[in-house]
């Protein structure tokens, strides 16, 4: 960094550009339909721009205000969720019979798409929740659906999904938390690592193993909180996704009525999975939403930042990588907007695709919101400017949900196996 | 009373969109620019669904003026809680000079043939800023209004409206049928809900003509010009209060 003198003169001018750029930070990133060839309601149904709405007023009004304070205090914010579920953003692709949306899959994308513009690790959280909520609604008998969805919608209670461990990540199949059959309940043992809402949340949705080795071994329980012997590590110290606690959770003798499991003894592999695949799509969703904000505050900023007598605006360099931003945000958005309708439509694509969108987006949108950052110069590395927030939220959605180098070996898997 | 009330929603350049004129200066540039609901407008809707859910009324009815692209305005009502919707359909060189005279002549025909108990508009457009609407309205129903509306109550058969003036709030009552028009603190309109999104597709919209109503849209207005306003100058700094007393003198305005 430059000598603490110009730095020093940096830091106190960019207080009060901050102030005026904290007022244009509010409003841009969510400023529907400026930049129309980035438009994110282009193509949509009248019905579809009208959830995007909502989820951009959303977003715009209550999320984005506080995303700054939320990632620097590190708080869960649940009732700001909690207003979220009211509109139905709780269990937005969850049946009506309980309490769901019963939205599309591309609904569901447009919609989280356009919250992360106001917090990408809120709504990540959110998603992860409704993903919980799908995977009960879908693979729960009616009781289960019963008992815990309408209160997981309405974000009554909050869900987590346990899959990782410290000594399985990628290799999710090897997992090692037991569940022994003892009459009418499961005693679980072992732990669960990088759990979101881990601690603060009160349903968790848990892979373990019931019977052997691999994928076929393993089960799917709903472990509701209060459950004796189940604890959680200390709160993990993140990069980004601040506004959710990250921590490990521990198993010890913990007993699980046999009547929380999802489906049958050796289903829980197949019900993660399938309930990793509409993750993917909306974790890609969520970084659509903070390329896209990071875009439109990255063209604020060469509009009216001004070096070499002209505003950043008219270098060349800068319109091209702008253009080159945009493109790949369009493009990116179009591949999740195509796998998000292959998963509801079933298509035999479908998990390919995914695992294509997942990777391509994640990637290509922290890459263009690192060089929305690059073009805000030492602004950008400031913390009153929310591009950073949005770099560091967005860099774990290459690492989770399967990690990008995992998708590469669904695809490729899919490529060179012999139909 | 018939406890049907009828919202007016138009369709204005988003409010967060920089405003461009066009070229030739004949009007601003719409095409291709984001568009909603008006924000008084979405006061005024929040406002009657209050009154239905409070079962002071019965039916909340929007309506919007406008091309085929009012009907968007007119489902985002739906999705607020509206039960209904009426287009009137106007479109082309009528759509350019349409104005608060002839919208009003509209609405006090609609609200005629609709027997509504209640007009609520909002107090004013931010694209033309007129705030002529609501009262024109009222003045062809000869119907009592209570504009800038901070508060509406029902009093008996009477509302009660305080409305925003510039010395303060003044509290009034009016004889129903009436018109009321919102102004910003009257409510904050909701979040339309996911659930109420998807039941407003089944709403109906009913299509009507200017015609039908015996309305004529012409314009008693021609806009000659549109221009953007002027830019901002740069003041001068003077040393002494001596120094700014003369030069306010010499440009007259001391």
């Amino acid at each position: 960094m430059a000598a603490l003198g110009p730095l020093g003169r940096i830091a106190r001018f960019g207080s009060s550009i901050c102030r005026n750029h904290r007022l244009i930070y509010n409003r841009s990133p969510q400023r529907r339909g400026i930049a129309s060839c980035i438009d994110p309601s282009h193509g949509l149904t009248d019905e579809q721009k009208e959830f995007q709405k909502v989820a951009f007023d959303f977003a715009t009004n209550e999320m984005a205000p506080h995303m700054a304070e939320w990632d620097q205090k590190e708080m869960f914010p649940v009732e700001t969720m909690r207003k979220a579920a009211e509109l139905g953003f709780g269990g937005i692709y969850v049946q009506p019979d309980v309490g769901g949306s019963g939205l599309s899959r591309l609904d569901t994308s447009v919609i989280f798409e356009a919250l992360s513009t106001g917090c990408v690790s809120t709504t990540a959280y959110i998603s992860i929740h409704n993903m919980c909520a799908w995977m009960i609604d879908t693979f729960g008998n009616a009781e289960q659906r019963e008992k815990f969805c309408p209160i997981l919608c309405s974000m009554e209670k909050f869900a987590s999904y346990c899959l990782t461990e410290p000594g399985s990540g990628s290799d999710a199949a090897s997992l090692l938390t037991t569940a022994q059959l003892k009459g009418d309940h499961y005693i679980l043992n072992g732990s669960k690592a990088f759990i979101s809402g881990g601690g603060d949340t009160d349903i968790y949705v848990v892979m373990c193993r019931t019977g052997g080795k691999g994928p076929k071994g393993i089960s799917c329980l709903v472990v509701e909180k209060e459950t004796p012997g189940l604890s959680f590590g200390k709160k993990e110290k993140k990069v980004g996704w601040n506004s959710q606690p990250t921590r490990a959770v521990i198993f010890e003798d913990c007993a699980v009525p046999v009547a929380n499991r999802l489906g049958a003894e050796g289903q829980g592999f197949g019900i993660a999975m399938r309930g990793l695949n509409g993750g993917r799509i909306n974790i890609a969703s969520c970084s659509l939403g903070a390329a896209h904000a990071c875009v439109q505050l990255a063209r604020d900023h060469l509009l009216v930042r001004k070096q070499f007598g002209e505003t950043l605006s008219n270098n060349q360099f800068l319109q091209f990588k702008l253009a080159e931003m945009a493109t790949r945000l369009v493009a990116s958005r179009l591949l999740v907007r195509e796998a998000a309708t292959a998963l509801q439509e079933n298509r035999s694509d479908a998990v390919s695709l995914c695992s294509m969108a997942k990777l391509f987006v994640t990637d290509e949108c922290f890459d263009i919101c690192n060089q929305a950052l690059q073009m805000h110069g030492g602004y950008g590395y400031l913390k009153d400017y929310a591009v950073q927030q949005f770099v560091r939220d967005i860099r774990v959605h290459q690492i989770l949900e399967g990690t990008n180098e995992v998708m590469r070996m669904i695809i490729s898997r899919n490529l060179l196996t012999e139909s | 009373m018939s406890g049907r009330v009828l919202v007016g929603v138009k369709r204005v350049i988003d409010y967060a969109v920089k405003i461009r004129v066009k070229p030739d200066n004949s009007s601003v540039v719409t095409d291709g620019v984001k568009h909603s609901m008006n924000p008084f407008c979405e006061i005024a809707v929040e406002e009657a669904v209050k009154l239905k859910e409070k079962k002071l009324i019965k039916e909340v009815v929007a309506v919007s003026c406008g091309p085929q692209q009012a009907q968007e305005t007119i489902r985002t009502a739906l999705a607020m809680g509206a039960d209904r919707g009426i287009h009137v359909e106007v479109t082309g060189k009528d759509y350019e000079t349409l104005g608060p005279l002839q919208v009003s002549k509209i609405m006090a025909a609609l609200a005629k043939k609709e027997d509504a108990q209640l007009v609520i508009l909002g107090k004013q457009a931010i694209d033309d800023d007129c705030n002529q609407t609501g009262q024109m309205t009222a003045a062809l129903l000869d119907w009592p209004q209570g504009t800038f509306a901070s508060e509406v109550s029902f009093d008996g058969d009477k509302i009660k409206v305080v409305r925003e003036i510039d010395g303060g709030l003044e509290t009034i009552k009016i004889k129903t049928p009436a018109v009321v028009t919102a102004d910003l603190r009257l409510n904050t309109p909701r979040y339309a809900t996911l659930p109420n999104i998807m039941k407003a597709k089944k709403k109906k919209i009913a299509n009507v003509k200017p015609a039908d109503l015996g309305v004529d849209l012409t314009s008693r207005l021609e806009v000659v010009r549109v221009d953007e306003p002027p830019q901002r100058q740069a003041g001068v700094k003077v040393e002494t209060v001596d120094d700014l007393v003369g030069k306010l003198k010499e440009a007259g305005t001391v």
